[in-house]
């Protein structure tokens, strides 16, 4: 089992977002930069929450930014954006949020497989504060165990 | 047993879910079937569940069910998952 690809180019550390939609556009931004969506899977991921409500939220301080697999998507592919002023998804639970974690899916097939992989790394209760705090895109690929 | 994880899209969260909870019930060693689907057919693919694990903000939209519903907050919070499948289960 293995992480999608999470190259350094969609890595976002400390940014900057006045709200949740502009959190969760700079973790599709950050799956375009590594070629794994086009820009417009932003709005994809953003019209899940508008549909569905915060459940992405999946963890106290985490969001899973995701959609359904489809032409928006390119490639299997990963991306972090952590943020410098957490914002609130409007969760019952787990607001404010730190770091957003962005998911492209080719196939319906596949995603068992990468979200085990994603589980992995998450069951260890220390990661979501560890990425939180990681000042460089090569300390965030250690943590997600994927550094060379 | 069949269980049932809920989300949006029927990945991501719910497979989140699904592999989790099929960790756990390894460790309590019950076995069940867990699924992995979206909210829009949940009342088909839940049919003949004995448990949906979900979010709160799906409760309302599951509607009627024979199944127990377990609404789940940290979906990496094994320890969560194992209290919440062993009292609805036990």
């Amino acid at each position: 089992m293995h992480l999608p690809p999470l190259p350094e180019n969609a890595i976002d550390i400390a940014a900057e977002a006045s709200d949740w939609r502009a959190a969760v556009t700079l973790a599709g931004d950050a799956l375009a930069r590594s070629g794994a969506a086009t820009p417009a899977y932003s709005r994809e991921m953003i019209r899940m929450i508008e549909e569905h409500g915060p459940y992405v939220v999946i963890a106290p301080g985490l969001a899973l930014a995701h959609a359904r697999p489809g032409p928006e998507v390119l490639a299997d592919g990963l991306a972090i954006v952590t943020l410098a002023t957490p914002v609130n998804f409007g969760h019952p639970h787990n607001d404010p949020v730190s770091v957003v974690l962005g998911l492209a899916i080719k196939t319906v097939e596949q995603h068992l497989a990468v979200v085990a992989a994603v589980a992995n790394v998450f069951n260890d209760s220390t990661a979501i504060a560890e990425l939180a705090a990681a000042t460089s895109a090569h300390e965030v690929r250690q943590i997600m165990g994927v550094a060379e | 047993m069949k269980i049932v994880t809920i989300c949006g899209a029927g990945i991501g969260s719910s497979g989140i879910l699904k592999v989790n909870a099929e960790r756990v019930l390894r460790k309590l060693d019950i076995s069940a079937t867990v699924v992995a689907a979206d909210i829009a057919s949940v009342a088909s693919v839940a049919a003949d569940a004995q448990v949906i694990l979900t979010s709160a903000e799906f409760v309302d939209a599951i509607g009627k069910t024979f199944a127990d519903v377990i609404v789940v907050e940290n979906y990496f919070d094994t320890a969560e998952l194992t209290e919440k499948l062993e009292a609805a289960l036990g």
